[in-house]
């Protein structure tokens, strides 16, 4: 108990400090997790909005895929991405792997099913009904496509944050194709197994905290997003 | 509805442009921080671009891949010895931390330049069938066995390794087995067998992590567990364990140190690794691998010891 009391001051002195080890960490967490959100945005917006307004009967195979790859356990999608981009693997002489380019491309695994799929569901639950409005009023495909996205944009904004704080939070998958390099790939949840097993628990209580706060930050913002969409949403 | 459209529109303007605000200056200040950090890296070799070009071929970005053992990192040797070589060569060394099994297999595979770590046997077979080269003895220490002070199998009257094990296994009482194939859990394995123990029951427990991982379960359930020396060293002041036998030549742990083959993968810097072979075996890297103490007990031996 008085190591765990311990544990937690020390923790907070080491991030008022701006303690470098720590900070560095928690700054690579943010680009590697916030560029692989970034990227499955780009792919799963789309591709959850384009089989959103698709009729539910002809996707029921593609979403059933899809859900599934929601679940993906992250040391699954670690292991696949570790034999793709070794030098033995196919994809090899690109030389990625223990690189945060690695971490960022398993992470956007893990993020692109979970955005696309709540994107999809957001879409499907309004789209059709937008859609047709839209294209009433004379709008084109394209401006009837934004015009869906714009109006589902409460669901998109909660899938994204949820890729976000799905990825932020993952240790299996870094850990592998990533090494856990110090001041190269090690991040946040890496950080802390190391060193709770070195027995260094302030340095893993304050990543700890700092997790928490992140994920507080989040879900914050999903609660603040989804209660908007309920206020001045689409009824 | 258009009514209805032009406050919704608003409002939705609103929202996203307040996002892409936020997006944008999270973004910079990453960018930034990224910037700065990178910024750090060449700081080392030289003060500018040009400078690096003219040290011929230090290039900002020149680090190689070590491959090792949880024992010498966890220990903190390599803290130890590393910022000396960087500032020596200026070549960065990226170190992954696995058993001694998974890190023979990451150098065959050709993701590592060069590796630190301890199975004599099986690097020598390696080197002879070209994965790897210019292997030297690095360093030496021993394994010990611990336990809880209360020591209930009462190992500590045993004469030698085999009957410490047997004991173990007679009494029933709990052993934590590294069980990741590392040169520690090999050679747990090899002096089970000596002992003749193959059927081992609930109390042996294989949990698969590295060396401070096995240390701190067994102290959480005062169980035995078999360590190298230096790690046990480094964590003894977070631990209750205790040494309970030592001194069996069959518990002798060589280190050495290879480089991967550039002939069996052409990408490998094996310029570089040869830098980092040659420093661990210099006067210099000796010396200082002598030095590295945690108190007064020295945590690894240079050189090559006794077979």
């Amino acid at each position: 108990m008085s190591r765990l009391l311990e544990g937690i001051i020390e923790a907070f002195t080491l991030i008022i400090q701006f303690d470098p080890y720590l900070w560095q960490i928690i700054i690579l967490s943010l680009q590697v997790s916030g560029g692989a959100v970034a990227l499955s945005t780009l792919t799963g917006v789309p591709l959850g909005a384009f089989l959103g307004l698709k009729p539910a009967g002809r996707t029921r195979f593609i979403s059933k895929v899809l859900y599934t790859f929601m679940g993906l356990p992250p040391v699954v999608a670690g292991l696949v991405i570790y034999l793709l981009i070794s030098r033995s693997g196919p994809f090899g002489v690109l030389g990625l792997l223990f690189s945060p380019a690695a971490m960022v491309i398993a992470q956007f695994t893990l993020a692109t099913p979970i955005i696309a799929g709540l994107t999809m569901v957001g879409i499907r639950s309004r789209g059709k009904e937008v859609q047709e409005t839209a294209r009433t009023l004379g709008a084109n495909r394209l401006l009837t496509a934004w015009t869906v996205i714009r109006e589902s944009r409460f669901a998109i904004f909660g899938a994204i944050v949820t890729g976000f704080g799905r990825v932020i939070a993952e240790v299996g998958a870094v850990m592998i194709v990533g090494g856990n390099i110090e001041g190269h790939t090690r991040v946040m949840t890496s950080a802390i197994v190391l060193e709770t097993s070195k027995g260094h628990f302030e340095l893993a209580i304050g990543l700890g905290l700092t997790l928490l706060v992140i994920s507080f930050l989040i879900n914050s913002l999903l609660y603040y997003l989804q209660g908007g969409g309920e206020n001045s949403g689409w009824k | 509805m258009s009514l209805f459209k032009i406050g919704k529109g608003r409002n939705c303007l609103s929202v996203l442009a307040s996002a892409a605000l936020i997006l944008m200056l999270l973004f910079s200040l990453l960018m930034g921080a990224g910037c700065s950090q990178e910024a750090v890296v060449p700081e080392a070799g030289g003060e500018n671009g040009e400078e690096i070009g003219a040290e011929g071929g230090a290039g900002e970005d020149e680090f190689i891949i070590l491959s090792t053992t949880t024992s010498t990192y966890d220990s903190g040797l390599l803290d130890y010895l590393l910022p000396v070589f960087k500032e020596k060569t200026g070549i960065e060394v990226r170190v992954v931390s696995q058993g001694t099994g998974q890190a023979l297999e990451t150098g065959k595979r050709g993701d590592a330049d060069v590796l630190l770590v301890h199975d004599r046997a099986a690097e020598l077979e390696l080197v002879e069938e070209g994965f790897f080269t210019d292997r030297h003895d690095v360093c030496y220490n021993d394994f010990i066995i611990l336990g809880a002070p209360e020591d209930p199998a009462n190992v500590k009257e045993a004469d030698n390794a085999v009957e410490v094990l047997s004991r173990i296994a007679e009494n029933e009482e709990i052993f934590i087995s590294r069980g990741d194939d590392s040169g520690t859990h090999r050679r747990e394995l090899a002096t089970w067998d000596e002992a003749g123990i193959s059927e081992r029951g609930e109390w042996y427990k294989s949990i698969g992590q590295g060396m401070a991982d096995t240390l701190r379960m067994a102290d959480e359930l005062h169980g035995y567990t078999m360590s190298d020396r230096g790690t046990y060293l480094s964590l003894k002041d977070t631990l209750d364990l205790e040494i309970l036998f030592e001194g069996d030549p069959v518990l002798f742990n060589q280190y050495g140190v290879m480089a991967v083959s550039s002939e069996k993968h052409p990408h490998i810097k094996y310029e570089q690794a040869k830098k980092f072979v040659d420093f661990l075996v210099s006067d210099e890297g000796q010396e200082m691998i002598a030095s590295f103490k945690i108190g007064d007990d020295p945590l690894f031996f240079p050189g090559k010891g006794v077979e």
